[in-house]
């Protein structure tokens, strides 16, 4: 009733083909920004930013990075954790070692050094596809998660192979505060995400999934793989390097190896699949199902009253959080971007359904 | 379809109710203290007797005084499967409760945290494990490696060798491994026996074990390869079992062995039994069922079915350290209040001050039950740790038991080193020295 495009003209071809082309969306989207731009700040407290909103930000931006390469491109990756780790350890290096370097190089440069990397490990893309691929960028994560834990030079010669950052500054102002650090987060995840957006709907996002759908196809009409695929992993493991520099950087403070770890690969891994493969609002659903149910399922018994000792509570979420996995999947293997797509269907039709 | 429309509203709901935050605040006359634990995991077989421990003696503090001077202890666990992370969330959201003080269990979240609690104005309790120079009270104000860190734990193992040599330069042209958990834990000891070794002039060779260590055919290996001397073992969880059994199947002599006092403990060599006869370890603290506090658990806890674990794990080595963990904290409160006011809740920072002012001697302890359980401890502004020393005991197939005296911990050898690494981290963080007015407050 609420939810529908009659009366809405498009006398344009950009109108036509604008992100959000029904004024609804605009209006939930625009009413999304004030509420965590303006009102969240106001109202949260410190737990919600940083137990769960910064955190669900940085893999929010790390899973719109890996769903360019899966869900875009078609190129299954379990490096992501390292090409995090790529991004936090670089970021960290150019920090302590250049004077006066600004966060925002440091994290940008982080980047770049996993887009390098990423590039790195995306050149056997060219010859082995899926399931071979997940095994050989399995290499990327092994070799970085060495590499770290050996190196000393990259952890600044610390003897406990630990590194910290503090004082971060952008522009001039501190970011100490959970709020800033969230407004900060919150930026930079916007920014990316309006920057994929538009890139998968381009030219290049078109290549990729071409590139997804069939290869050879694509190949014939003319899409060069070479190009295609190793552009994929340069932009993926650039987002993901971003987003493990903010990890290290802006949510943990001081991190070790472990902290991206494969554990960390198969969860944004998790994130894009439950989320929905190819679509920029998936890695945000996805992010929001893997770091926020576990901690709300852990919530539960303790605002419902029920006395239940540590060990059981830890294992029932366990459990829940799995079962759920297993039924979202059943229910829709397309992912929760799917669920809410058909959610919108329905309401544009409903109350009269045909 | 059903299941579909099912899901959506599912989805709907649940998100809805995820808005839902609301954290109630600590009531007044009540100390809170948050318990990060892991009772799930790899490390968990450690993890939970210690965790029982830390409750048991909140439940008898409650249950036989009331309290501290009248203020009722509260308690609330949070699950952190030694992953830091998860030890972050944890922080914050038993930070919103009105916590005082945090005892991580784990250094990898206290190295997280040690950025956090200094801005969050929480000390940071970390007895026997954290970061060495955080015995440094200058440079680290909130942090509390009581009793022992990594260094000291290092320095009274090569003591210990030494001794077994009949002097310290019998160690020359030695060759001694180091077989570490590959992570901040395992790699803070390398300094301290550095150091030594270039003093006495033997051979450390460094063997890492990846993360929990349940697998560690090519660590051994390398030992098998390597031929140390001696074998330092430094691992947590699953791994000390593992690596003590992977020492039978190599062959290495366990009686060669020498653990850090977090791998000298019951469910490290339980399993293993016979197999890990004449393995050493650093006990840090006393253990048994004879002391008084232990016996007045079993008659105020565990009698009155209150009991955090099952009964016969009370007086074990880790469950101990637990209860003296708890008692140093509360003892800390209780230090605080004589100065900021008797039957108040104390603030972060007037705990502070108290476990920086803390001071147990051999009567205090007696009176507490303590006896044979800790030696005195006496802390101060610049030294955060309080005591030293500690002892080897041996496992000899079926139960622990001391091999050595008390050895302290060389200062003239690890001050130097803690005031350089202090320094460095203070240089890093743009931090300065603080004052000794600072000392006062």
């Amino acid at each position: 009733m609420l939810y529908r495009e009659n009366g809405q003209f498009k006398t344009s071809y950009r109108a036509d083909s604008a992100v959000f082309p029904i004024y609804q969306d605009q209006l939930f989207m625009a009413v999304l920004l004030a509420v965590s731009f303006i009102a969240l700040p106001l109202l949260g407290s410190e737990y919600l930013f940083r137990a769960i909103l910064i955190p669900f930000l940085i893999l929010s931006l790390a899973a719109l990075g890996l769903n360019v390469l899966v869900g875009y491109c078609g190129q299954i990756s379990l490096g992501t954790g390292a090409f995090m780790a790529v991004g936090a350890y670089a970021a960290y290096n150019f920090q302590v070692r250049v004077e006066n370097m600004p966060l925002i190089a440091s994290l940008l440069l982080g980047g770049l050094c996993s887009t390098v990397v990423g590039v790195l490990f995306g050149i056997p893309s060219l010859r082995i596809k899926g399931l071979y691929l997940a095994v050989a960028t399995l290499a990327a994560q092994f070799f970085c998660d060495w590499a770290f834990l050996r190196v000393q030079w990259f952890t600044n010669n610390s003897s406990s192979g630990n590194v910290s950052v503090s004082n971060l500054q952008v522009f001039g102002l501190a970011i100490e505060s959970p709020v800033q650090k969230y407004l900060f987060c919150l930026s930079l995840v916007l920014l990316f995400a309006v920057l994929t957006k538009n890139l998968v709907r381009g030219a290049i996002g078109r290549e990729w999934m071409a590139m997804r759908d069939m290869d050879v196809a694509a190949a014939v009409i003319g899409i060069r793989p070479v190009y295609a695929k190793l552009s994929a992993f340069a932009v993926s493991s650039f987002i993901v390097g971003v987003a493990g520099a903010l990890w290290g950087f802006v949510h943990l403070g001081s991190w070790e190896p472990a902290a991206f770890s494969i554990d960390r690969s198969f969860q944004l891994l998790f994130m894009v699949i439950i989320g929905g493969l190819g679509s920029v609002m998936g890695s945000f659903f996805g992010a929001a199902f893997i770091v926020l149910l576990p901690i709300f399922l852990d919530g539960v018994p303790r605002w419902l009253g029920i006395e239940l000792s540590t060990a059981t509570a830890s294992h029932l979420t366990s459990m829940v959080f799995g079962a759920l996995i297993v039924f979202f999947l059943i229910v829709e293997p397309h992912g929760l971007a799917r669920l809410w797509s058909t959610a919108k269907e329905k309401l544009r039709l409903w109350p009269f359904p045909h | 379809m059903k299941l579909k429309s099912f899901a959506i509203a599912a989805t709907v709901a649940a998100a809805g109710l995820a808005g839902v935050v609301t954290e109630a605040l600590a009531q007044a006359k009540e100390q809170f203290f948050p318990l990060l634990v892991y009772r799930t995991g790899a490390y968990a077989p450690n993890g939970t007797p210690w965790a029982n421990g830390k409750q048991d003696y909140i439940k008898l503090v409650n249950a036989r005084d009331g309290g501290i001077n009248g203020v009722k202890i509260t308690f609330e666990e949070c699950e952190t499967g030694y992953a830091t992370d998860k030890g972050v969330e944890c922080y914050e959201r038993l930070k919103g409760k009105g916590a005082s003080l945090i005892d991580p269990q784990a250094t990898g979240i206290t190295f997280a945290l040690t950025e956090k609690a200094p801005a969050d104005k929480i000390p940071l309790v970390t007895l026997g494990y954290g970061l060495a120079a955080s015995q440094d009270g200058g440079v680290f104000k909130w942090n509390f490696p009581l009793m022992g860190s990594y260094w000291t734990a290092a320095d009274i193992l090569i003591q210990a060798l030494g001794k077994k040599e009949g002097g310290l330069d019998k160690l020359k042209g030695k060759k001694i491994a180091l077989v570490y958990h590959d992570s901040p834990f395992g790699k803070e000891p390398m300094p301290a026996l550095e150091e030594r070794s270039k003093m006495h002039g033997f051979e450390l060779v460094k063997i890492p074990v990846t993360a929990p260590g349940v697998e560690q055919k090519s660590a051994w290996l390398q030992v098998r390869q390597q031929r140390p001397d001696y074998v330092l073992l430094w691992g947590w969880g699953v791994m000390n079992s593992t690596a003590l059994k992977e020492a039978q199947a190599t062959g290495y002599p366990r009686d060669k062995m020498y653990g850090v006092w977090w791998s000298g403990a019951e469910p490290d060599v339980k399993d293993v039994g016979e197999g890990a006869k004449g393995y050493h370890a650093l006990a840090l603290n006393g253990y048994g069922t004879s002391s008084k506090v232990v016996q007045e658990i079993l008659k105020n806890v565990h009698d009155k079915g209150q009991g955090t674990g099952p009964k016969d794990e009370v007086g074990s080595v880790l469950y101990t350290r637990g209860l003296i963990i708890q008692m140093l904290t509360i003892e800390a409160v209780r230090r605080a209040q004589e100065r900021f006011g008797k039957g108040k809740v104390m603030t972060g920072e007037q705990v502070r001050w108290g476990l920086e002012n803390l001071s147990l001697d051999q009567k205090r302890i007696d009176a507490l039950g303590f006896n044979g359980l800790l030696r005195p401890i006496s802390t101060s502004c610049v030294d955060h740790m309080g005591s030293t020393a500690a002892r080897l005991h041996t496992w000899d197939g079926s139960k622990w038991s001391y091999s050595t005296d008390f050895i302290e911990a060389d200062e003239q050898i690890l001050k130097p080193m803690i005031k350089a690494a202090a320094d460095k981290y203070a240089g890093d963080k743009k931090l300065t020295r603080r004052t000794p007015q600072d000392c006062q407050s």
